[in-house]
């Protein structure tokens, strides 16, 4: 009964073993190895379960606690990919960290140790069925990387974490209020018990849950998932924690936990959609989408700090993202998952490139960042591919989830697109502007002890190559199952 | 006794430990010293159980039985006893520093509550729970936590402040809907748990680097 669906149990229970064998074993110098072994490990199982998906359809595991289906399953096997590559790219850049003095084996244990928690809660959130779990999973997601933000110990880092701990707490208090509003509405129709928190039983109902109930909930739960998600005006703690931790950590966030916040927003959407028609949720989501667009854009020409300013970046993809679930229908849905998939993993492979850029100048300050053509093409070419990737030109992927999602709003959302372009084109000039010099140019900077690793790098910008071009029969079928779910 | 303890007394009662909640809302947003914080915010702990146990009593929901016994055991005795000890430890300074005088603040957290109550209107008369009047203080106390965590420079007071908030908010969860299912009542309690152990872990750190709990010197990273 509980073993008729090992692969999601697996896919969840070698993560949070992980994190307890990286508890003990964590400062051994073989613990880098160990956690990439663990997350390739997430990664098969989470290859098993995709593919016994498409086999076989949704999967309800462990008595309808887990949940799959085929909005959360691509971001499943996205998510463990990423915290593959990241876990393969991290383990040279740490040892660099550390042979600069920069954290000791104690921290680095808590780093590997917390880094298996954060990809095991990141994993609950989209695997669960009930919202009340996926709500305890969110806030458990935060608690594991705070001490990640922080690892460094510096007052900046400090000031980032208690940032990052005090606005996502008061955030995700918010979020479980409208969750038990949720539950009361469900109460009504399904019982007090299990049932009325599940999402599968809630999706069944959600054209009798009560309006008015549903109509504060969301708005609950829009600004506690969407602090999460880094929407404006909630987005104060993201460019701090993604600038202070390790960029490992910053990767991860940028990457993942984004991703997977608004995956859980998105449920409750489905959920309001169903009880209030589509108008409400829609326009809440364009207008926090296209704020965030629009500031996220601008903010990004004022910054000095090279990871600050891909921090802004992607407050201004999240929110492409956001507007374009907002929007809703088939296309604007599909373009939104496209863009989650994408953005996801050039923004990890600019952090990597990033991250060893940063660590060969000794300085996050683009400014003091030059020639990395002429020292490291590999890290330097990277670093261009991947901002001209994110940046939406073609044939990256990042260029046709945007195109879409733009000629989406052409003709349903006339009014934004002035709006989206000028904002989009501010992003390119600024972006391009400063990376451009930070590549080309000349510099006196030092080798590096160890080699990067760049092949994460190069994975993840083939992957949005690939996607630009030629989505996947499977792949697409998947996105367009799925969008029609989101509605 | 039993028909001492008619439904409509019930909710009398239930109502004035609403009442008092709300009160001492507004006590902690007004009170300077930070063991008096501490206090007021046990109290409202022990409010919060009472209302609990009552509503459990008259409802026969065994499971807010347990959830009465979380808030005690958590909240009520072991959260304020650390932060009593954490004090000793690090020696902090008695006073609360505000960043709006406490008039203003007031004046401020009785909008919050009218706001909170116009909201909550609408949703309350549709809740089947005995004590459904009282949903609008909860969100109440929620606006006011969060109104405290904004008008403290202190990192400890913050910490108190969201406490409050999350007690707030599981009043609001057992007027509402007879609180939530166990199994995510035993999560957001070890949620708090965890989370109060790694803010011990950074108040250290923090005073460790600055010799100091006031938030004012987290305040270097800003938009140039």
């Amino acid at each position: 009964m509980i073993w008729d669906h090992w692969e999601i149990l697996l896919v969840l229970g070698i993560p949070l073993a992980g994190g307890a064998i990286l508890a003990l074993v964590g400062h051994r110098p073989r613990a880098a190895e160990l956690n990439v072994a663990l997350s390739a490990a997430t990664f098969v199982a989470a290859g098993v379960l995709t593919a016994s998906v498409i086999r076989s359809g949704p999967i309800l595991a462990l008595y309808e606690q887990l949940f799959v289906d085929s909005l959360n399953v691509f971001l499943v096997a996205l998510t463990a990919f990423v915290s593959m590559t990241t876990a393969m790219f991290s383990r040279p850049y740490m040892r660099i960290e550390k042979e600069h003095g920069k954290l000791t084996a104690a921290r680095l244990r808590l780093y590997h140790s917390m880094y298996q928690l954060f990809v095991f809660t990141m994993l609950t959130v989209l695997l669960a069925n009930n919202m009340g779990i996926v709500w305890v999973a969110t806030e458990a997601a935060t608690l594991t990387t705070v001490l990640l933000v922080s690892l460094y110990r510096t007052p900046a880092s400090l000031e980032a974490a208690w940032k990052y701990f005090i606005l996502c707490g008061v955030g995700i208090a918010q979020a479980l209020f409208g969750t038990i509003l949720l539950y009361m509405a469900a109460q009504k129709i399904l019982g007090s018990g299990f049932e009325a928190l599940m999402w599968t039983h809630l999706s069944e109902v959600r054209a009798e849950l009560e309006p008015a109930v549903l109509a504060i909930a969301f708005v609950f739960l829009l600004v506690g998932y969407g602090t999460k998600v880094g929407l404006v005006p909630l987005h104060n703690w993201l460019p701090d924690a993604h600038a202070e931790g390790p960029t490992p950590v910053s990767a991860v966030l940028s990457g993942l936990l984004l991703n997977v916040a608004l995956y859980a927003l998105v449920r409750c959407k489905v959920l309001t959609d169903g009880a209030l028609g589509p108008s409400y949720a829609s326009l809440l989501l364009m207008g926090f989408g296209l704020l965030s667009v629009v500031v996220g854009a601008f903010f990004l020409s004022r910054q000095r700090d090279v990871k600050r300013m891909f921090a802004y970046s992607s407050v201004e993809h999240m929110g492409l993202i956001t507007f374009a679930f907002g929007m809703g229908g088939p296309i604007a849905s599909f373009a939104g998952l496209l863009h989650m998939t994408v953005h996801s993993l050039t923004k990890s492979a600019i952090f990597f490139t990033v991250g060893h850029a940063a660590q060969k100048a000794g300085t996050q300050i683009m400014e003091d960042i030059r020639g990395l053509a002429k020292i490291n093409p590999a890290v330097g070419w990277g670093l261009m591919l991947g901002t001209v990737a994110i940046l939406g030109l073609p044939p990256f992927g990042v260029f046709a989830s945007e195109f879409l999602i733009l000629t989406t709003a052409m003709r349903e959302q006339p009014w934004a697109t002035p709006i989206l372009l000028a904002s989009l084109g501010v992003a390119f000039a600024a972006v391009f502007g400063k990376v451009q010099p930070m590549v080309f140019g000349d510099t006196t900077a030092r080798r590096l002890p160890h080699p990067p690793a760049l092949v994460p790098v190069f994975v993840h910008l083939g992957a949005a190559l690939l996607l630009g071009i030629y989505v996947p029969p499977h792949l697409s079928d998947w996105y367009r199952e799925a969008a029609r779910l989101i509605g | 006794m039993t028909n001492l303890l008619t439904p409509a007394l019930i909710g009398q009662i239930i109502n004035l430990l609403a009442a008092i909640l709300l009160l001492l809302s507004f006590a902690m947003l007004a009170q300077r010293r930070i063991l008096s914080l501490i206090d007021l915010f046990a109290a409202q702990g022990l409010v919060l159980v009472l209302s609990t146990s009552l509503v459990a009593w008259t409802t026969d929901q065994v499971h807010l039985y347990v959830s009465a016994a979380i808030t005690l055991g958590l909240k009520v005795l072991f959260l304020p006893w650390a932060l009593h000890r954490l004090i000793r430890r690090l020696n902090v300074k008695w006073d609360v520093e505000m960043l709006i005088n406490i008039p203003t603040t007031m004046l401020i957290g009785i909008v919050l509550v009218i706001l909170a109550f116009n909201v909550a209107q609408p949703v309350s008369a549709l809740a089947g729970t005995v004590n459904r009047g009282t949903l609008g203080i909860a969100l109440a106390a929620v606006l006011l936590s969060f109104l405290m965590m904004i008008t403290r420079s202190k990192a400890l007071s913050q910490v108190i402040g969201f406490l409050a908030m999350e007690n707030a908010v599981f009043f609001g969860a057992t007027a509402a809907t007879y609180g939530m299912p166990m199994v995510v009542e035993l999560g957001i309690a070890l949620d708090i748990l965890v989370g109060m152990v790694i803010l011990v872990v950074f108040l250290f750190q923090i005073r460790e680097r600055f010799d100091s709990l006031d938030i004012r010197h987290l305040e270097k990273l800003r938009e140039e």
